[in-house]
């Protein structure tokens, strides 16, 4: 057991700082796709309670798509269907190779689906907003921007926060799918250390360990701010 | 006596149609349903102009084989699953605080970690173990890649259901229990045929929505060499470099999960029409 542990030592006898390098990789993947996942997902949602017809058509096709998709899959077509169009797009250009990065292939992917599922968050917590709320912010003269920034927004936070913090949670586990791009990430390195070191049961339970703290943390930290946005109201019984 | 019949009002012509103006909404969604549909018709010329009738009559029976596996691996998990996740639900209520303390750092943990990291942690490191699991005559099940990913699934969405369950049970109001006591049922009476029967109309969304999450999560299983639909996907990729295979499978994919969506609201209506009001 001792030399089990000796094995996660820093420097080039352990692997200690190849699991941390993933570490890092895997949380800076999830927060890198999470702005660009929730813009989506907001705009997406606005698009869905917005009145136009042809506009919630295009919103839901978007939504049906990439809830519909395995993300693993998703992940494939966006890796190497972005490295064809890249190619072709460049081939009119220049003769030169370039390759698709695997973290922006990664956050696409992940963006994509997340940013489908938060539309679905986002869309419900419309609907929990009363008409009369913005009606009432136009009554008083305010912009459709003001009243959506003063009067929507702050309640569209409240009403999704819960939603959003379960995706979230998905959103870092799936991040070990970017394993499968060559991407060295928590799970790539660990398969390395497994490969070089025939230890898969420590290696693996190591970093599911690493994993499940990442959610513990994660999970306190957006009770903490799930406290802040409902601080208002009232705690009855 | 004066006449007290309503004189009949002619009928009118209707309104003039609204007239549909050109919003900035209206632009841009028929722009985007625009964009939809030029994707769509580059998708079908894209699988029609790059058809590759060898790679299609080689590929598409694996990949079929492949659709049995991942449906069966869908199949026999969500049951298997379901059927140790109502005990699981059951421990997660206990009175003991030993036997819930338990439940919930199991239902903790397989939610918590992703399901790539404990199949590999199963298939790998049941292999660590190829001399015990003999002596132990259990070799024959862990050998097969595809038990490995069977048993992971299992007791990965038993973690998901046991929580689905426990939130449906939990929300039958304590009265039910009590009117049943009232009347002198036995408690395993009370359960299955009052508790159980109502909780399973509010846990029919959440299991729907698990059972499509685990179409898509098997797609995992492909790699630890299990011939699932994605595993034969990826293999007719790597020997013919056909990006088409991808879209294919996406399209099979697509379609079964959208078909579940549809057959399960429509079941949802179905079943809970009696409590329409």
């Amino acid at each position: 057991m001792m030399d089990l542990i000796t094995q996660l030592a820093w420097g080039p006898n352990g692997w200690g700082d190849e699991l941390a390098a993933g570490t890092l990789l895997t949380v800076s993947l999830a927060l890198a796709t999470l702005p660009f996942g929730l813009a989506i997902g907001l705009l997406v949602a606005v698009a869905k309670t917005s009145g136009d017809k042809s506009l919630q058509t295009a919103a839901n096709i978007y939504t049906t798509i990439f809830r519909g998709l395995p993300e693993l899959l998703t992940l494939l077509i966006v890796y190497y269907g972005g490295q064809i169009v890249l190619q072709r797009v460049l081939a009119l250009f220049t003769d030169a190779y370039v390759e698709v990065n695997g973290f922006v292939a990664g956050m696409v992917a992940l963006g994509l689906v997340f940013s489908a599922f938060s539309s679905e968050v986002f869309a419900s917590a419309f609907k929990g907003i009363p008409a009369g709320q913005p009606e009432a912010a136009q009554a008083l003269g305010m912009t459709r921007w003001q009243a959506f920034r003063l009067v929507t927004l702050p309640q569209l936070i409240k009403l999704s926060i819960g939603g959003l913090s379960n995706l979230w949670l998905i959103l870092l586990k799936e991040t070990s799918l970017v394993s499968v791009i060559a991407l060295n990430d928590l799970l790539r390195n660990t398969n390395i250390a497994v490969g070089s070191t025939k230890q898969p049961l420590f290696f693996y339970s190591v970093a599911l360990l690493i994993y499940l703290v990442l959610s513990l943390i994660s999970a306190k930290g957006l009770g903490a701010v799930e406290a802040h946005v409902k601080r208002g109201e009232q705690r009855t019984a | 006596m004066s006449d007290t019949t309503i004189p009949i009002i002619e009928a009118r012509t209707p309104p003039p149609e609204a007239i549909r103006k050109w919003t900035v909404s209206r632009i841009a969604g028929t722009a985007l349903c625009g964009v939809w549909i030029a994707l769509g018709a580059g998708l079908a010329w894209s699988l029609y102009s790059a058809f590759d009738p060898d790679v299609f009559f080689k590929y598409i029976p694996k990949m079929a084989e492949g659709l049995i596996i991942t449906v069966k691996l869908v199949v026999f998990s969500i049951f298997f699953g379901g059927l140790l996740a109502i005990p699981m639900a059951l421990a997660r209520m206990s009175k003991s605080e030993i036997v819930r303390g338990c439940a919930f750092g199991y239902v903790y943990f397989f939610r918590g970690t992703p399901l790539l990291g404990q199949m590999f942690l199963m298939y790998y490191g049941a292999g660590q173990f190829v001399d015990q699991l003999q002596s132990a005559g259990l070799w024959w099940f862990f050998k097969d890649a595809y038990n490995c990913v069977l048993l992971t699934f299992v007791l990965n969405t038993t973690a998901y259901q046991a929580e689905i369950y426990k939130t449906a049970i939990e929300s039958i109001p304590r009265g039910q229990r009590e009117a049943a006591e009232t009347l002198g049922l036995k408690k395993g009476v009370t359960f299955w045929k009052i508790i159980f029967p109502q909780a399973m109309i509010t846990a029919l969304r959440p299991l729907g929505n698990e059972i499509i999450l685990m179409i898509k999560g098997s797609a995992v299983a492909s790699l630890v060499t299990v011939f699932d639909l994605m595993g034969a996907t990826k293999l007719a990729f790597s020997r013919t470099f056909d990006f088409n295979v991808y879209l294919w499978a996406a399209i099979i994919y697509f379609s079964i999960v959208e078909t579940l969506r549809r057959t399960w609201d429509w079941l949802e209506i179905r079943l809970t029409r009696h409590l329409v009001r």
